[in-house]
């Protein structure tokens, strides 16, 4: 594999961990939503999420080219070779944490899929211009939570403000690149991921405010090390349980 | 249910009429009313000597009736005796409600879905503004969105303020 391809597979895995791992979060608020209604959407978002990992991982069986399908990527690595970013793996104690996430996270994913849409790679393009109009969904519902728990009773401002500091130290590993990104920046294949970070800080701060909530401080220590596969102690929990089947049961099929 | 013989203008590429024919006979698994023609799911057919490519692009990243969908596809063929058939995704494009057209909105308002009420290019639409939806059932435009997620990942849940009942509106993407 050229270095430009093996720079490439690892964005499109970078891209493929954040969707199936998140997705595999929001699946769990399943039944566990504050009401039915809000079940079904979260749900709805986690389906995208994983619908967005298979395009992803097919895609990175191409690109690495050793005939290897989406379930290898999602099924048979372990925990270090994934490359999702540290805050789609975190645990969510309350669902304030959860539309905390989603906030954080739909803001960058809509950033970068509008930046995504003008790669010269024509999957990766085509890839955003699909999700884009998925992210536009998940991220006013991630506002109007944001909205509606910020500025609403004293517990639920309360719980919102927590969550929005807790997961702020996650924030700055979204925006992380690595060394090879470079040269697919160069050759317009991704958009640089760190430049997005100032007109996320813009779209954060104005939805806090709307919401009465308080920006975290910018210059807070940062928490660092996915793309290099350095993760929180959550994600091997996340692994076990999404491993579990093929572990135990190798090549079976159904 | 009415047999459904125009093809979708909107997305029709004008070749192998009778292969798009074949197309047309399968529904959609969610919207028994509406053909994947009619939905802008298939966008070509290509015949090659015996063989035939059919492309389809997913509404949804994560619509669960796509793999449905491409055995359906494939079946029918292979009902009229095509047997090498292949179904290939293709991303690009991606999937708008704009392709439906105003014959199939009108059939999935009889179904009790709300049709998409604008085109994409219309941005109120797309940043959820002002979207006066009507409903299907009493024809009132006084109605209320529940949730912008709804029973399948393509609608959204709203209500109706006159006849009180609740009901699926196909979202604008």
């Amino acid at each position: 594999m050229s270095n430009d391809q093996s720079a490439l597979l690892r964005f499109v895995l970078r891209l493929g961990d954040n969707s199936l791992i998140l997705g595999h979060r929001l699946s769990e608020w399943c039944s566990n939503g504050p009401f039915l209604e809000e079940d079904i959407a979260m749900s709805n978002i986690a389906l995208d999420y994983l619908g967005q990992a298979r395009i992803l991982y097919t895609y990175a069986g191409k690109v690495e080219g050793k005939g290897h399908e989406e379930d290898f990527f999602a099924y048979e690595r372990r925990e270090h070779e994934f490359t999702n970013s540290l805050l789609t793996e975190m645990k969510t104690p309350d669902f304030a944490f959860a539309v905390a996430r989603q906030l954080y996270y739909s803001t960058f994913a809509w950033l970068l899929a509008t930046e995504l849409q003008k790669s010269k790679d024509e999957t990766l393009a085509g890839y955003a211009g699909k999700a884009i109009k998925e992210f536009t969904y998940h991220l006013r519902h991630a506002n109007d939570w944001t909205l509606r728990l910020g500025d609403g009773t004293e517990e639920s401002h309360t719980r919102m403000q927590k969550a929005i500091d807790d997961l702020w130290m996650y924030t700055g590993d979204l925006f992380a690149t690595v060394e090879s990104d470079a040269e697919l920046v160069k050759n317009g294949i991704i958009p640089d991921v760190a430049a997005l970070k100032s007109k996320w800080n813009e779209m954060i701060a104005d939805v806090l405010e709307r919401a009465t909530l308080k920006m975290p401080d910018a210059n807070a220590w940062q928490m660092e090390g996915s793309r290099t596969g350095r993760h929180t102690e959550h994600l091997g929990y996340i692994i076990a349980e999404l491993q579990y089947v093929t572990r135990a049961y190798p090549g079976n099929k159904w | 249910m009415k047999k459904n013989i125009q093809l979708n203008p909107l997305v029709y590429t004008g070749k192998n009429p009778e292969l798009w024919a074949i197309a047309n006979e399968v529904v959609d698994p969610e919207i028994p009313v509406l053909t994947v023609v009619d939905l802008g799911i298939v966008r070509d057919i290509e015949k090659e000597g015996d063989s035939i490519t059919v492309s389809i692009t997913p509404t949804y990243s994560g619509c669960p009736a796509m793999d449905m969908i491409a055995t359906d596809i494939k079946k029918i063929f292979q009902q009229k005796g095509f047997a090498d058939v292949t179904v290939k995704t293709i991303l690009s494009p991606a999937w708008t409600t704009d392709w439906m057209s105003d014959d199939a909105k009108e059939r999935l308002r009889q179904f009790g879905i709300s049709p998409p009420e604008h085109t994409t290019a219309d941005k109120n639409a797309l940043l959820g503004k002002s979207k006066t939806v009507k409903c299907p059932r009493c024809g009132s435009m006084h109605t209320e969105m529940i949730s912008n997620f709804g029973s399948t990942a393509c609608k959204a849940l709203w209500k109706c303020l006159d006849c009180k009942e609740p009901f699926d509106y196909f979202k604008c993407i």
